[in-house]
This record gives structure tokens, sequence and C-alpha cells, in this order.
């Protein structure tokens, strides 16, 4: 079934295969389906039912979110973190990648088992001594603290999504730029890194993501809610006892509305730069 | 409430220098290799920042965190207790082995969790790969754009929704279940149930990961393989057993490596889909060393457990790199 050909397969066959796909596809976004049904519904039960498509169109589920009392400052918060965390991330991988694709150096395989290693390290192992440390720095309940360990967190994948890339650029472009008198430098900041524009967006992605989305570590050690992220307080919605599925919904909707629009935008390098990385790291 | 300003100035200043620390590492050992000549100095110049940072907030809670295993906590004052942790985790000490709270049943729960879902998500992610890389496939692109959308929402925001899904009175998942007759299934207060649950969801988010991975690598096979397969009489499933699988491999194996990983520690989907319920049955071993630091406030205890749950994935890894090293030598 894989083998592409130069013929048409026969008719039936191909029905079969937009049929399979589709159902597929319908399977698949049935849940975020209901996301949107409930956030457009003024109520606060879950869906039920089997359509799958919004039968209202209130707002009220979003107007209550924006009048709640931390809302505003609770998405702020989520957007400081996850863009520093970007910022530094990116920056930090971006150099450290270059380094490992470039250069053969005493420490080098060491540096990269070390970056695969921390990939291992359980959350929790960090979660008992981090919050022991934020609390002696006074950092609990502060953004600085998250920011901290988010961006540690997305470094190593990071490092190795970059320099799978970077392997795959050809190294004789360097070498013309060398005999030109470029300093190591130039040829980082303007050959390399232009190169890299996809894998360098994919890992920005990434970077974002981890901090965007990051729930139990944010829950564990931001109490007061004025210093929420977002992750946390949707998640006081859906509590034990009482749920309010309306207000989850749009919440959920509009924290993932942003990483759905960069997914699409990037969905096209998201192929090309995951493997590139996975080929070569 | 009284609500303090979330973000005091001094807290804006550090939030800022903290990324800008490496910075200005990363400049004066810039300015120290181009003032003296090592070959090596431009590369530690580059690596520098992020290592520094990877020791600083990496290294060093790893290390308070290996301490803590060696420790009992008790009102806010930890003491030295040696190895005790490791004994009574090990020993299984208070739980029968097929208690629910005992190492060996979580540790069982675990590896059955990560086996299946990267199991399910290589063989879905690869499965719907073969059948869009399909050069005369129309709305192939519709198709993987849409496909791609479970790995774009937040994790903890699908394990909320598949929790409503797998309600017993309200959710989906039954109401489904009562169009062909069958009577309301309370999902989490069996084992097999709950976890077909969280395996469910997880599924459900992993495998387009899979499918670009593999998707990516099937783009770099040559076209004329194929061709020259189909002119020597090679039937599909020939050539996708001895062209397809083998090109793939040095390709999905680190995806499959990391992807258990990940797994084996997903921390989300277990303590907000099912919970551990029943009882604590369906918990993996991550969500169990946090109830244990977070719920019971045995600190010592659950670094113990958390720092066995590295030494499992470490011995994991480094089991699989000899196994990718092989496939490396057999296919270069």
């Amino acid at each position: 079934m894989s083998a592409p050909h130069a013929g048409d397969p026969k008719p039936p066959v191909r029905w079969g295969t937009h049929f399979f796909l589709a159902t597929f596809a319908v399977a698949t976004l049935f849940p975020v389906l209901w996301v949107v049904k409930m956030a457009f519904r003024p109520e606060q039960t879950f869906a039920t039912g089997l359509n799958p498509l919004p039968t209202q169109l209130s707002l009220q589920n979003f107007r209550d979110l924006f009048a709640a009392p931390h809302f505003w400052q609770q998405m702020m918060n989520s957007v400081v973190v996850a863009a520093v965390t970007t910022a530094a991330g990116v920056f930090l991988a971006c150099t450290a990648a270059y380094a490992f694709s470039r250069f053969r150096f005493p420490g080098r395989r060491a540096g990269l088992m070390a970056f695969l290693v921390t990939q291992m390290f359980p959350g929790t192992m960090m979660m008992i001594p981090l919050y022991h440390v934020l609390d002696q720095l006074g950092l609990l309940d502060h953004l600085a603290g998250l920011v901290l360990v988010y961006s540690t967190t997305a470094i190593p994948f990071c490092v190795f999504q970059l320099k799978g890339y970077f392997d795959t650029i050809p190294r004789d472009l360097e070498e013309s730029a060398l005999m030109d008198g470029a300093s190591q430098f130039t040829i980082f900041w303007r050959i390399i890194l232009p190169l890299s524009r996809p894998a360098i967006a994919v890992t920005a992605l990434f970077s974002f993501m981890t901090a965007w989305n990051e729930y139990i570590l944010a829950a564990t050690f931001m109490s007061d809610e004025a210093a929420y992220t977002l992750p946390v307080q949707l998640q006081q919605y859906v509590g034990d006892y009482t749920t309010e599925w309306g207000h989850f919904a749009a919440g959920a909707l509009l924290v993932s509305a942003p990483v759905m629009a960069l997914f699409f935008l990037l969905q096209r390098h998201l192929v090309g730069g995951l493997t590139a990385g996975g080929v070569k790291g | 409430m009284p609500a303090p300003p979330a973000v005091a100035a001094g807290e804006w200043a550090l939030l800022f220098a903290a990324p800008l620390l490496p910075l200005v590492v990363f400049a004066v050992i810039g300015a120290m290799s181009a003032s003296r000549r090592s070959p090596h100095r431009v590369a530690y110049a580059y690596v520098t920042p992020a290592m520094l940072g990877m020791a600083v907030l990496i290294l060093v809670p790893f290390g308070l965190g290996l301490a803590l295993a060696f420790t009992r906590h008790e009102h806010g004052a930890f003491t030295f207790v040696g190895l005790q942790n490791f004994v009574r985790i090990l020993k299984s000490e208070g739980f029968a082995l097929t208690h629910p709270l005992s190492f060996y049943f979580t540790l069982g729960v675990t590896i059955l969790w990560t086996g299946l879902n990267v199991a399910l998500h290589a063989a879905i992610g690869l499965g719907l790969a073969l059948i869009l890389r399909e050069p005369t496939l129309r709305l192939k692109g519709v198709y993987r754009v849409l496909l791609i959308v479970p790995w774009a929402v937040p994790n903890y925001i699908t394990a909320l929704i598949w929790k409503g899904m797998f309600n017993k009175q309200y959710g989906l998942i039954n109401h489904l279940l009562g169009l062909v007759g069958v009577e309301p299934v309370g999902w989490f207060s069996q084992f097999w149930t709950a976890f077909a649950a969280n395996v469910t969801t997880n599924t459900w988010l992993g495998f387009p990961f899979m499918m670009v991975v593999a998707l990516g690598a099937l783009q770099s096979i040559p076209r004329d393989l194929y061709e020259a397969a189909d002119v020597d009489g090679a039937t599909r499933w020939q050539q996708f057993r001895h062209i397809t699988l083998p090109l793939l491999r040095p390709a999905l194996l680190p995806a499959i490596i990391l992807g258990s990983v990940w797994t084996f520690n997903m921390f989300n989907i277990i303590y907000l889909v099912s919970g551990g319920q029943p009882n604590g049955a369906t918990d993996i071993l991550i969500v169990e060393a946090y109830r244990w630091a977070f719920e019971q406030d045995r600190y010592g205890y659950a670094a113990a457990y958390s720092v066995l749950i590295f030494l499992v994935l470490l011995a994991y890894s480094g089991l699989t790199s000899r196994l990718s090293r092989s496939a490396e030598g057999a296919y270069g």
C-alpha cells in the first residue's frame, strides 16, 4: 500500500482511502469540536448528544472569563513566561547546537550525552529541590522562578533539534566565507542562522509550548491566584465536585488558539525540521 | 482576598537578568577567546552559556534531589537516614507486592503504559504517514493539517476533555455505548477500564508526532528504489519490508526512544484523567512520587522514588542506544 506507482490506482481503492482518512480525521477532531461547542453554549454542564457542531453562539462564557478577578493578570503571566522562555531557550540552544555541529572539542560527546540524560530526569526529582530552592530564594509565587525552570527544560530538546538541522547545511559555504576573511561569528550570524530559519521557528514553537502549556510545576510553585498562569486557572474550573465546563471550554479555546495558529503556520517546516533532528540526533 | 501585585519591580529585573547572565559569560569568554589563540576556545564560547544554565538549574537541583533521597523529612527538617528510603521502597515495606502502592506494581503499570502507548503511536503514525505520502492522493495537505491538531492542543486540556468524555453520567463514550444497548460504564472504578481511558487519551495526543516524523523520513527515501523493485517484480509487502522499514529505522528509532522516555514520565494524563483511580492503581511511577512528596510530605521517600525512576530510564536508554548503534551499523 505504500509504494508510489506511476499509474493511478483503481477508483474503488482511492474511495476507500478517502473514506478511511475522513473517518479518522472526524474521530480525531471530535474532542476539539466538543470544546468549541461547549465554549459557545451559555451553560456550565458537559454537552451531551452526538452532534459535535455548535448549536448556539453565545459569548457569555468568554465575558465571564474576561470579568474574572485575575484573568488579564494571568494572561499576562502566561505571555511573559512563555516569551522570555522562548527567547532564552532559542538563543542558548542556537549557540550550543552550532558548537556541537561544527567543532570537535574535548567534552563534546560528554556534553551531548549530558543533554540527553537530562531528558530522563523525572520532573518530581527536580520539583522537590526546586520547590525548596525557590522557597529559599523567595521566588515561590514569582514568575522568574517559572522562567528559570522552563528555559532549562526546553534547552536540551532544542539543542538536538537544531544540531540535526545545522548538520545538514553544507560546509562549503562556510569554507568559502572563511577564505573571504569572515570571522567565525559572522559565519554563524550571517550564514548559519539565516539558513536555519525554518528549524529555528520550529524550535521556538516547542520552547513556547513548553512554557505556555506547562501545568504541574506552575500549580505546585504558585499558590497566589494573581501569580497563576492560565493552565493553573483553567484546571480550577474542572474541580472534583463542581465543573464549569463552559468556562473551561472557553478558556481552553483561548489558550489553544495561539498554539494552533503557530502550528498551522509552521506545519510545512515541521516535517523537514523534525526529521533532520531525528536522523542525525 | 487581598491581591498583592504578582510581579514586583525587583522581580522584573530578575526575570530579565536571568537569561542575561549566561549572555554576559558568553561575552567574556568570547573576548578571551579572541585575545588568546586556542583551537577549542571558540567552541567552548558557544557551548558555555547553555551548559552554564543547565548546570545551575538542572545539575544543582538534581544533586539536591539525589541528596534528599538519603534523608527523612519531618516538620521542615531533614535528617540523614542513609539507604533507608531505598530499602523501604525496594522491599515494598508496608505493602504487599500486588498492592497498588507497592513499587513493583506501579513499575509494572508504568512499563505496560509506556509500551502500549509507544506501540500505538508508532503503528498509527506510520500507517497514516504511509497513506498520506501517496503522490497522487488528493487533499492530503488537508488531512495532514487536520491530523496534527491533537498535537497542538495543550495536553492538560486534552486530559480534562477526555476525562469528561469518559464520565459515567454525561460522558460521550457511555452515550455512544448506550446507543448499542450497553449499560453505562463506570470507567474509573475498575483498573482496566481506567487504564484504557488513560491509554486512549494519550494515544490521541501522541500519534501526530510519530506521523510527522515518519512523513519526513519517508520523503528522504529515494523513489527510484521502488521503481527498481517494481521492475524486479517485488510485491508491495516486500517493498515495505525490505525498502521502507529498514530505511525508516534510523529516523524512527530515536523518535521512539525519546517518545518512550516522555511517556514513561507522562504526568499530566494520568494525574488528570484517571487521577490514579481506582485506589491509586492506575498511577504511574512519577505520579506516585509526586503524591508521596506533595500529598504525604514525605520528601525524602519521594526523592528516593524519583532516583529509582531515573535509574530505570538510564538502564533503558543504555540498552536502546546499544540497539540503535547496532541498527546504524547494519544499515549505515
